[in-house]
């Protein structure tokens, strides 16, 4: 099959199996950016990268520009950062506090809600341009959950509480984790690319059929670590992060694995190391435990800390770590070419040592240079090389095929942790956005 | 030891790490650093420390040693094949007057990495703290500041 000849829709996805052409396409990622990036709700970031008016980062939406800005009133404005006089992107600075955004090409200058306040040698024009409606041009749909931002290119489409579904609950752990209530991205950002198509990261992140293989090497090095050899606390952090990753077979098929609607999944946790996850044993995490029961009671702080999730993977854009304070967005740049930002969360009111272990945990599990990280990136590379191949033109993913039972809060859940359940769902949602033109 | 240092023999060394990384020696180049020794490749230019803001690699002793095996076991997939580098120093210069056990260096670094039909391109700034140990030095510290650290990077799976 090639760009001229595609077939329907229909015919590229069975219910274990997918076309090699999902991947590998050049014009189904075309459409992919019309009619599924440029339709469902985007993670853009977090109110905290914004806190005060003027405050603004750049991203991008279905890979266009966007400008993301607290207006004079306080209101958050997701703007696509393109002059309306010659077309020129008008903001090139990735995040920063201004009064205003001036395009570099002839001066035009805009507030931070995208109106037009200036144009130089307005009197050439017949009208002046302020009078046309020329403005930044805001992203037709914006939406905050719990200080998570959210935009969409498109100007209908489900509320953002029905399009997240039961995926609220992994954010409301995220920030109910904070004992003063309130998240916010700190530590800095890694930016890394791969070779592969956008997709094969998002199937990866709750596959937990794969860390035995794909990361062999790191198991094995930090198992085979000493435990008296020095540290500054971060190599501690990232040895036991390897060795979990060894867990047996039987810890992974007995997760929780659960998909909804739009192509969502969450995963249930493998962390027995009580330096990772909250133990009173843990001088840190007794300290915070005592601040989460401050602000709740014992109740409620256990109720907390009794949630075990791992990755949640927000279809198409966005998986995170709810209990490891980890966000990745992912931007896609060509078919077989994507880039993805990573970010931490510091919770607020918890001791400082917590954030420090937070950073740690970064460089292990999202860092350009992880042991870890970096061999899943290698693997994505491979897929992309095999699925050129046209002897076999499927990609099978039918583990737990036909045990997906439904489950509270309109999910299913996989007959095993090691299930593609949330590979399949991720194909029915893909399929339901692409048969439909905008 | 309190005679001024002899800039030629910290260029040998710097020449020597280097040569080890190049030929894939990674357990002499272990060796090189003390015990309590920290690698670090900072992710924001200027970053302050490595506790508050995450980096592209910070490894203490117990990491490197994890790292260094890692590249010994038949499935780093990231590193089969593995890298081929070529480390370029200069402007190798020192920091402080060395006088006393410890001295500071800085250099600058170009470094090509060929691997699997690809070739990348690493260039950045590197400081090197070496302590005294009998007639030689050894690395008390290293940090590698990439002119790119905050650029869209792929994955870092050899020892810059």
């Amino acid at each position: 099959m090639n760009s001229l000849n595609v077939p329907k829709f229909s015919d590229l996805i069975r219910p274990d199996r997918v076309h090699r052409a999902l991947y590998t396409d050049p014009m189904l990622f075309e459409l992919e950016m019309d009619r599924l990036f440029g339709r469902a709700w985007l993670v853009l970031g977090h109110e905290s990268q914004v806190k005060a008016p003027g405050d603004f980062f750049t991203t991008r939406m279905a890979r266009q520009p966007v400008l993301v800005t607290r207006d004079e009133g306080g209101a958050i404005r997701v703007l696509v950062n393109r002059c309306p006089h010659r077309g020129a992107v008008v903001c090139t600075e990735e995040r920063g506090h201004t009064p205003h955004f001036q395009c570099g090409y002839h001066g035009w200058t805009f507030a931070c809600d995208g109106a037009l306040k200036h144009v130089p040698m307005a009197n050439a024009y017949p009208e002046d341009p302020r009078g046309l409606g020329l403005r930044l041009a805001p992203v037709p749909r914006v939406a905050v959950y719990r200080g998570f931002i959210f935009g969409s290119l498109a100007s209908t489409g489900p509320e953002l509480l029905d399009f997240l579904g039961h995926m609220r609950t992994s954010f409301d752990d995220m920030v109910d984790r904070a004992p003063d209530g309130e998240i916010e991205v700190a530590g800095g950002v890694f930016k890394h690319a791969y070779d592969g198509n956008w997709k094969l990261m998002l199937e990866n992140h709750n596959d937990t059929y794969h860390p035995a293989h794909v990361h062999a090497s790191s198991i094995y090095a930090a198992k085979e670590q000493s435990d008296d050899t020095p540290t500054t606390g971060a190599g501690e952090i990232a040895v036991r992060q390897m060795r979990q990753n060894g867990v047996p077979p039987d810890v992974w098929d007995g997760l929780g694995l659960w998909t909804a609607a739009y192509g969502h999944s969450l995963m249930g946790d493998y962390h027995d190391d009580k330096r990772l996850v909250a133990a009173l044993k843990d001088p840190t995490f007794a300290a915070y435990r005592a601040a989460l029961e401050r602000r709740h009671g014992p109740k409620r702080t256990d109720e907390i800390l009794g949630v075990a999730r791992f990755n949640t993977v927000v279809y198409p854009n966005c998986t995170f770590m709810s209990q490891f304070r980890q966000l990745r967005i992912l931007h896609p740049v060509a078919v077989d070419r994507t880039i993805v930002y990573t970010y931490s969360f510091r919770l607020k009111g918890a001791p400082p040592q917590m954030f420090r272990d937070t950073v740690a945990f970064a460089n292990v599990v999202n860092g350009t240079g992880s042991p870890v990280l970096t061999d899943d990136l290698e693997l994505y590379a491979r897929v992309q090389q095999g699925l050129l191949t046209q002897a076999n033109d499927w990609v099978y993913v039918g583990r737990g095929f036909g045990g997906d039972v439904p489950d509270r809060d309109k999910t299913s859940r996989g007959s095993v942790g090691t299930s593609e359940i949330h590979i399949r769902n991720q194909f029915a949602a893909w399929a339901q956005y692409m048969a439909q033109a905008q | 030891m309190a005679t001024a240092p002899d800039l030629r023999e910290i260029e040998q060394f710097l020449y020597h790490e280097a040569r080890l990384l190049d030929e894939n020696r990674y357990d002499e180049w272990l060796d090189l650093y003390t015990d309590t020794a920290t690698y670090w490749v900072p992710l924001e230019r200027g970053q302050k420390d490595p506790y508050e803001t995450s980096s592209l690699i910070f490894d203490d002793r117990k990491l490197m040693e994890a790292r260094v095996r890692q590249f010994r076991h038949p499935r780093r997939h990231a590193q089969t094949p593995s890298s081929r580098t070529c480390h370029m120093l200069g402007h190798i210069e020192p920091l402080d007057d060395g006088v006393g056990n410890a001295i500071r260096v800085r250099s600058n670094f170009i470094l090509v990495e060929f691997r699997a039909d690809r070739q990348f391109i690493y260039a950045g700034a590197c400081e090197h703290r070496l302590v005294r140990a009998g007639a030689g030095y050894k690395i008390a510290a290293k940090r590698i500041d990439l002119v790119n650290s905050e650029g869209v990077l792929d994955g870092i799976s050899i020892l810059l």
